[in-house]
C-alpha cells in the first residue's frame, strides 16, 4: 500500500468514527443498502439523513457515560 | 480449553514474560519504595502492563471459556442489518465510538477525590477492579446483548430474570440518573462558584452552540467536522476573553456567583436544552464536548509522558483510617465506591447493550471493543490519579476540603492542612491561586478543578510561557463543565422519556412522547428531581461533594451489581456452572460493598441520620450552625439527609431485592439438565449474503 492510499483509509476511518460518535452513521453505506435491499424506497440527501439520525439519536435510552 | 487460537511460538512467550517482568518490577517500585517520592512514568508503566496482560489473558479466557464467542456467528449487525442502527462496521471506528460513549467526568472525578488516601490504594483497586470486574462487566454484556438480537440491559433482565426484575432494575436506573445529573452538575457549580473567567467562558458555550446548530441546520447540513473546528476555535477565543471579563470592574460582577445561584441557572438551563429541538442546543454541544474529551484526553496522556511529573501525595495516607476531609469513611468500603468509573461503573451495561452490538461485525471482536475499551477508560482514571498526585498535597487538600473543616481564609486552611503534616504556606495557596487566574483555590471539591491545577501544571512545564497556566487552567475547567453540561442535557431528556415510560404504566396517553403537555411536565419532574439533589448540595454544610459522591457511588456500583448478576444468571443457565465465579465474585464484591457502605451511610458516625440528628438537636437548642443562618434553612439541612437516608435505604432494598431473584433463578437453572438462556439460534455467518465478506 503506497502513502496516499494508507493516508485516505485512515482518514476515512477518522472521519467515520468521529461522525459515528456523533451518532452518524456512515451515509454511503446506507445508501448502498437501500439500493441493494429497497430499491422501491427513495434515497434521502445526505441533509435529510443527518437530520434523521440527529432526532434519533436523543430519543432512546442510550447515550453517554457519567 | 478448545481455544480457537494458534499456540503462541516461542518469541510470544518471552514477549510475555518480558511484559509480566517489567510490569512486576514496575508495580513493586509504586507499592513498595517508602521515604523518597516516584516518578509518575513508573505507575503509568505498570498499569500498561497490568492491561497489557489482564486483556491477553483474562480477556481471552472470558472470551474462549465463559462466553465462547463465536467469529463463525452472525452477529446482530449482520442479520437485521438496515443500514442505520444495524450496521456491520470495522472494529476500530466501533471501538472509537464505544469508547467515546463510556469515557466521561466519572472517571476523572472518582480517582481525584479517593487520591486523598494516597494513589497506591486508588491504583491498585483501578487496576485490579478494571481487570477482574469492570472490563469482564462490560465485556460479558457486550456479549449477551450480541446473542440477544443487540437487546438493552433492561430487556434482557425481564427475559432472563422475569418482568418483576426488570421493573426494579428500571427504577434503579432512573434513580441513579438522578443522582449522577445532580452530582455532575454539583461539579459544575463547585468549579465556578466566584469564578468570573470560568463562568463566563462556559457560558459562552451557549450562544456558541447555537451558532453551530444554525450553520448545521441552514449553511452546510451534516458538517459536523466543519463546525466542530469553528466551535472550537470560539471556544479558545472565550477562554482568552474571559480574562479580561474577569479584570473588568463592569463585568466581572456580572458571571461571579455564588453556588446557589449557579445551580438555580443550571436547574433553568437543564429545562430549557432539553424541551428545545434537539438541533439548536443539545446536538451541536455534544459533538463539541465529544471531541474535545478526546483532544483533552490525548493532551493529558502526552503532557504526563512529556513532563513524566513526581508523585508528591504519599502513597498511603493517614486518612485510611476514615478521618479524610474530602470525604468520610474508611478504605473499605469507601475506597470501592469512591471510585466506581475507571475501575467498575454500572452505567456501562447500559451502553453495552446499546449501540455497540448492533455495530459489530464479529463476535470475535467483541473482546476488543468490550474489555479493551474500559482498559483505555480506566487507562484514563490513572492519569487522572496521577494529575491529582502530582500537586503539593497542601494545594490538593485545600482545595477538596469543605470550609467547615479548613476554614474560608488561607491562612486557617494552611494551619490546619499543616498540623495533618502536609506543610504548606498561606502564600503557596495564594500564589496557586493566582497562577491559575483565580480568586481563591479553597474547597474546590469535585475533581474538576484539581484536575485543571494539575493538567495546568503538567502542560506549563511543557509549553511554558507568561499566564499560560491561567489559560490551560481555565481550558480543562471548560472542558469538563461542557461534557458534563452535555451530559446533564441528554440525560434530562432522556430521563424523561422514562419518566414518561413509567407514568405510562399507570396512565396510558402520558407515554406519548410527542405530545407537548406531556413532554413539558415530564421534563419538568425529571429537572426537579435531579434539581433538588443539587441544590441540596450547593447549601450543604460539608460542600455537598462530600455528601452527594457516596450516594452516587453507591448508587452505580448497585447498577454494576445488577449487571453482573445478570451475567451470573446467564453463566448459570448456559450450564457453564464451572466459570460461575468470574462474574460471581465481582457480583459478590460489589454487592457486600455497597451494602456495607449503605448501612455506614443510615447509621453510626458518618451517617445522613448522624448529620441530621446533629442538625435537629442544634435547632431544638436554639443553635445555629453553619453555613445555616436560620432556622428553617437548618430545618431544610435535616430534611436532606433524611431524603438522603431514605434513598440509600432503597438502593439497598434494591440490590437485596435483585440478590433474591437472582438466587431463585440460579438455584433453578442449577437443577435444570439443559440450558435455559434465552440466545437467539445460530446463524452461521458464511450463509448469509454479505456477512461473511464483512467480518474480515
Amino acid at each position: 500500500m503506497d502513502a496516499a492510499t494508507a493516508f485516505r483509509s485512515v482518514r476515512r476511518w477518522a472521519v467515520q468514527t468521529a461522525r459515528l460518535c456523533c451518532g452518524v452513521p456512515d451515509y454511503e453505506v446506507y445508501v448502498k443498502h437501500l439500493r441493494e435491499h429497497h430499491p422501491e424506497r427513495p434515497v434521502p440527501s445526505y441533509a435529510e439523513f443527518f437530520r434523521e439520525r440527529q432526532e434519533a439519536r436523543y430519543k432512546g435510552t442510550g447515550g453517554r457515560c457519567c | 480449553m478448545h481455544s480457537a487460537t494458534v499456540k503462541p511460538g516461542p518469541a510470544a512467550k518471552i514477549l510475555w514474560v518480558a511484559i509480566a517482568i517489567v510490569g512486576a518490577w514496575c508495580l513493586g517500585v509504586v507499592a513498595l519504595r517508602r521515604g523518597e517520592p516516584i516518578n509518575a512514568i513508573w505507575l503509568v508503566a505498570a498499569a500498561i502492563a497490568v492491561f497489557v496482560i489482564g486483556y491477553r489473558f483474562y480477556g481471552k479466557f472470558v472470551e474462549h471459556a465463559v462466553l465462547r464467542m463465536d467469529p463463525t456467528r452472525a452477529p446482530p449487525s449482520v442479520l437485521r442489518n438496515d443500514g442505520l442502527d444495524y450496521v456491520p462496521t470495522d472494529k476500530w471506528v466501533v471501538f472509537g465510538h464505544h469508547f467515546a460513549a463510556i469515557a466521561g467526568a466519572g472517571p476523572l472525578v472518582g480517582p481525584v477525590l479517593a487520591a486523598q488516601m494516597g494513589y497506591l490504594p486508588g491504583t491498585l483497586w483501578i487496576l485490579f477492579g478494571v481487570v477482574f470486574a469492570g472490563a469482564v462487566q462490560d465485556f460479558m454484556i457486550l456479549g449477551l446483548s450480541l446473542r440477544r438480537d443487540g437487546r438493552s440491559l433492561g430487556h434482557m433482565l425481564r427475559e432472563e430474570l422475569g418482568p418483576a426484575p426488570g421493573i426494579v432494575a428500571m427504577i434503579g436506573v432512573l434513580v441513579l440518573m438522578m443522582i449522577v445529573l445532580a452530582v455532575l452538575a454539583l461539579v459544575v457549580v463547585k468549579a465556578l462558584t466566584h469564578s468570573p473567567w470560568g463562568t463566563f467562558t462556559v457560558a459562552m458555550t451557549i450562544p456558541i452552540a447555537l451558532l453551530m446548530g444554525a450553520y448545521l441546520r441552514w449553511v452546510r447540513p451534516g458538517r459536523i467536522l466543519e463546525v466542530s473546528i469553528i466551535g472550537l476555535v470560539l471556544l479558545l477565543l472565550s477562554i482568552w476573553a474571559g480574562k479580561f471579563v474577569a479584570d473588568s470592574a463592569t463585568l466581572a460582577p456580572v458571571f461571579d456567583l455564588g453556588a446557589k445561584a449557579l445551580a438555580w441557572w443550571l436547574i433553568g438551563y437543564g429545562f430549557c436544552a432539553s424541551v428545545l429541538p434537539v438541533w439548536l442546543l443539545l446536538a451541536p454541544r455534544d459533538y463539541l464536548s465529544t471531541f474535545l474529551k478526546i483532544g483533552t484526553i490525548v493532551l493529558l496522556a502526552l503532557a504526563i509522558f512529556l513532563a513524566a511529573p513526581t508523585l508528591q501525595l504519599p502513597a498511603v495516607s493517614r486518612f485510611i483510617d476514615g478521618t479524610g476531609p474530602v470525604f468520610a469513611g474508611n478504605l473499605f468500603p469507601f475506597l470501592f465506591i469512591t471510585i466506581a468509573c475507571g475501575a467498575v461503573s454500572g452505567w456501562h451495561s447500559i451502553i453495552a447493550s446499546g449501540t455497540t452490538p448492533k455495530l459489530l461485525a464479529n463476535e470475535g471482536q467483541a473482546r476488543m471493543v468490550g474489555y479493551g475499551g474500559m482498559l483505555m477508560e480506566a487507562f484514563v482514571a490513572i492519569m487522572a490519579l496521577v494529575a491529582a498526585a502530582s500537586l503539593h498535597p497542601g494545594v490538593y487538600f485545600a482545595m477538596n476540603s469543605p470550609g467547615a473543616i479548613i476554614g474560608t481564609t488561607v491562612e486557617h486552611a494552611a494551619a490546619t492542612i499543616s498540623q495533618w503534616g502536609f506543610v504548606v504556606t498561606p502564600d503557596q495557596l495564594l500564589q496557586t491561586a493566582k497562577d491559575v487566574g483565580e480568586q481563591s483555590i479553597l474547597s474546590r471539591a469535585g475533581g474538576a478543578p484539581t484536575l485543571a491545577v494539575g493538567m495546568a501544571r503538567l502542560l506549563h512545564n511543557i509549553i511554558p510561557g507568561e499566564g499560560m497556566m491561567a489559560f490551560w487552567y481555565h481550558y480543562a475547567i471548560l472542558f469538563e463543565a461542557l461534557f458534563i453540561l452535555t451530559t446533564v442535557d441528554a440525560g434530562t431528556r432522556v430521563g424523561r422519556f422514562m419518566i414518561q415510560e413509567i407514568a405510562g404504566l399507570v396512565h396510558k396517553p402520558l407515554k406519548e412522547t410527542s405530545s407537548l403537555a406531556g413532554n413539558l411536565l415530564a421534563t419538568a419532574i425529571c429537572v426537579a428531581l435531579w434539581g433538588y439533589f443539587l441544590y441540596q448540595g450547593a447549601v450543604d454544610p460539608l460542600g455537598g461533594i462530600n455528601t452527594l459522591w457516596p450516594l452516587f457511588g453507591i448508587a452505580n456500583q448497585m447498577l454494576a451489581a445488577i449487571a453482573l448478576m445478570l451475567a451470573t444468571v446467564v453463566v448459570v443457565k448456559l450450564k457453564r456452572e464451572r466459570f460461575v465465579w468470574v462474574p460471581g465474585i465481582p457480583a459478590i464484591w460489589l454487592i457486600v460493598c455497597t451494602l456495607t457502605a449503605g448501612w455506614e451511610k443510615l447509621s453510626g458516625p458518618i451517617s445522613f441520620t448522624a448529620a441530621a440528628d446533629k442538625y435537629a438537636t442544634a435547632l431544638q437548642n436554639g443553635q445555629l450552625l453553619a453555613p445555616a443562618r436560620t432556622p428553617a434553612a437548618m430545618q431544610q439541612i435535616v430534611t436532606n439527609n433524611h431524603v438522603d437516608a431514605a434513598l440509600t435505604g432503597i438502593f439497598m432494598l434494591l440490590i437485596v431485592v435483585m440478590l433474591a431473584f437472582t438466587l431463585n433463578a440460579i438455584a433453578r437453572a442449577w437443577r435444570t439438565n439443559h440450558p435455559t438462556a434465552h440466545e437467539e439460534p445460530y446463524v452461521a455467518l458464511d450463509s448469509v449474503p454479505g456477512g461473511a465478506g464483512a467480518g474480515h
